[in-house]
């Protein structure tokens, strides 16, 4: 899922009108004061959840890189598995803004699970539940929301990551099947997935335009597993290459038409960005909550170190840049749900929390000092998880890129 | 079976609390609150009765100020049927005493002519323990307090009630009052589509004057104290200096 958009080939989406009707709900958008009731109903949930089931793992998981199967069954059971997916199949039918918040609840108990819960929902369900016809959408979807499976989704490979539209996995049209070739890398989730969503040039001479989006059930004969790749954070999701060796495949596994795979790739991908937004901000969250208690706690010079102004300039810090990339998150997520165009608030909430998770982070260890520095504390963990989502799904620079992209041609240049 | 489930709305147990400058309470703006964890209990159980076919509708009821109804909202998320929101003002809510609770519930119950009423145990927030007793007392129902089982048996219910010194196993008739402790079970956690349908659940308001209750306080705050802060101990070298020490103390 380390996969990247090319901002120079941005497409705007807004979201699509599927059968006559808008995948929108009507739970109540956010205010600028508090979350509607729903949502925070929701949080409450998640956190009690997070705290109770996914703290007392996640630093034990990181250490083992064991993937949580227990825990995304029982995310599975809460209904955070097919978060946005409708009631019809079997999936919770919430909106963007839920997802968010739980995210962030979620990802403030173990960053792991988070990117697991993040992968599978934005960037296994979310094409399918766009593109998908519903055929696809029973087979592929409807098994897939209770956490007992979960999917992975394949754009990345080793020679391009930033510019996804230069892809060399090649699916050739065999009359009544596709024949795939090629390697896809770092793919989240790739080890446990039983759906995996490829990327493929179905016709090179129209570069991206001739990209096709794929639906492959695994195991298949002719897809395989590379070794798990080894990491510096979110280590108990597994990350591997998936590679595609005369991998034929059914006609009808192919997701919206040929040729679309582009769009949907970056359509996925403005989605995807809010959930790695609220991942980000759960980490953050989780380290500065560490820091607040262990600096009113922590006795120095005759008093508690939250009394001296070095450490309260590093809170105040803290504070505010939370705050500003939860609204910025909040934002991205309502405009979604109101069915208007969010490309570019997406990638400001993704910019600014994951930058934010490196900060506080970062500045929560400061705070620690020795004890922040060694993994009896979760604040490490955190560090090391918070900086991967300054790269998957558009490294800061793209998100950069697609912010001023969307700015000049708002001003008409 | 029908069954009354009592809520109460309470500082969430993470809180770390503060007395009020005006020491006549504490400090409850701005903080989190949650359902008191034995009531919490005490719907799960009621939720459980139901999955075994032994209940067939549970009624939430919370007495408290308007953000009361956000507790029920989560017991109807966890299972709960409907609710009932008996609202008081801000102001009557800081002096609302068991005994006020009690007439109320016991009124509830006759009013939805329930079978069951299922309470926690005590509040965490005042810690009375007075409540279902109560509640029991003013129904002229039999109680069964501190359950840590309860089963249905022909048309009575068994229940083990965690006493001192070990469990108690009691069967009483029904209309009863049961108080849930701490090891009756695991409350489960509301699942996201389930706190979405708690939304459209239904839930009636009522005023205590409608069920004919007065809620005038009977008993006055003097004064909240913080606990005394616990001083620093020392350290004793032997058994001997142990001993002196608590000699020199009068102890």
């Amino acid at each position: 899922m380390f996969a990247f958009r090319n901002a120079s080939r941005q497409i705007s989406c807004g979201l699509p009108i599927l059968a006559g009707r808008r995948w929108q709900s009507s739970l109540g958008s956010a205010t600028f004061t508090e979350l509607p009731e729903t949502h925070q109903m929701l949080k409450d949930t998640c956190r009690q959840f997070a705290e109770a089931e996914l703290w007392p793992i996640a630093g034990e998981i990181d250490k083992t890189q064991a993937f949580p199967t227990k825990q995304v069954k029982a995310m599975g059971d809460l209904g955070l598995m097919g978060i946005d997916v409708p009631e019809e199949l079997g999936g919770s039918g919430l909106d963007a803004l839920a997802y968010a918040v739980a995210m962030e609840e979620i990802s403030r108990g173990c960053a792991s699970c988070g990117v697991i819960m993040s992968a599978h929902n934005s960037l296994y369900i979310g094409p399918l539940k766009y593109f998908g016809n519903s055929a696809q959408h029973e087979k592929y979807i409807a098994p897939f929301v209770d956490g007992s499976k979960i999917g992975c989704f394949c754009l990345s490979e080793p020679g391009n990551g930033s510019d996804a539209g230069a892809a060399s996995t090649t699916a050739k049209d065999e009359g009544d099947s596709w024949l795939l070739n090629g390697t896809k890398a770092w793919i989240t989730n790739a080890h446990q997935a039983e759906g995996i969503i490829v990327f493929a040039t179905t016709d090179k001479s129209k570069k991206h335009k001739g990209i096709s989006a794929f639906v492959i059930p695994a195991p298949t004969p002719g897809l395989s597993l590379g070794k798990k790749e080894e990491k510096l954070g979110i280590r108990a999701s597994s990350t591997s290459n998936v590679i595609l060796e005369d991998c034929s495949i059914p006609k009808d596994h192919l997701l919206g038409e040929a040729g679309m795979g582009f769009k949907i790739a970056m359509q996925t991908l403005d989605c995807g960005r809010i959930g790695i937004a609220a991942q980000a901000q759960g980490i953050a969250q989780n380290a500065f909550d560490t820091a607040i208690d262990y600096s009113a706690k922590r006795q120095s010079f005759g008093a508690s170190i939250s009394k001296l102004q070095m450490i309260q300039q590093k809170i105040a810090d803290m504070a505010l840049r939370l705050e500003q990339s939860r609204l910025l998150l909040y934002k991205a997520a309502a405009l979604k749900d109101e069915g208007k165009s969010f490309t570019k608030a997406a990638a400001m909430a993704k910019l600014s929390c994951s930058e934010t998770a490196t900060f506080v982070a970062h500045q929560s260890i400061q705070v620690l000092g020795g004890m922040g520095y060694v993994s009896d504390m979760s604040v490490e963990r955190n560090y090391r998880d918070a900086r991967i989502t300054e790269i998957y799904e558009g490294t800061s620079e793209i998100q950069r890129l697609v912010i001023a992209g969307n700015v000049l041609k708002e001003y008409g240049f | 079976m029908r069954i009354l489930v009592g809520c109460k709305r309470v500082i969430d147990y993470a809180v770390k609390i503060r007395v009020r400058p005006d020491k006549k309470g504490v400090v409850t703006e701005g903080v989190k609150h949650s359902m008191n964890p034995f009531d919490e209990i005490a719907v799960e159980e009621a939720v459980r009765l139901k999955e075994k076919k032994i209940a067939k509708e549970i009624i939430v009821a919370s007495i408290g100020a308007a953000q009361s109804q956000e507790t029920i909202r989560t017991a109807l998320a966890m299972g709960g049927d409907r609710g009932v929101h008996v609202e008081v003002s801000a102001a009557e809510a800081e002096t609302l005493q068991p005994i006020h609770v009690s007439k109320i519930l016991a009124e509830l119950a006759k009013k939805e002519k329930v079978d069951l009423v299922f309470l926690g145990k005590q509040a965490i927030d005042d810690d009375s323990n007075q409540t279902a007793q109560m509640t029991a007392a003013l129904l002229d129902w039999p109680q069964a307090m501190f359950a840590s089982k309860v089963e249905q048996k022909d048309d009575k219910l068994e229940v083990v009630r965690e006493i001192d010194g070990g469990l108690e196993t009691i069967r009483v008739n029904m209309p009863c009052v049961i108080s849930a402790d701490l090891r009756l079970n695991e409350p489960r956690y509301a699942t996201l589509p389930n706190i979405m349908k708690a939304k459209k659940k239904k839930m009636d308001k009522l005023k205590p004057s409608d069920l004919g209750v007065d809620v005038t306080p009977r008993i006055e705050v003097i004064s909240v104290e913080d606990p005394p802060v616990r001083e620093a101990g020392a350290t004793v070298a032997d058994v001997d200096e142990l001993v002196s020490k608590l000699k020199e103390k009068g102890f």
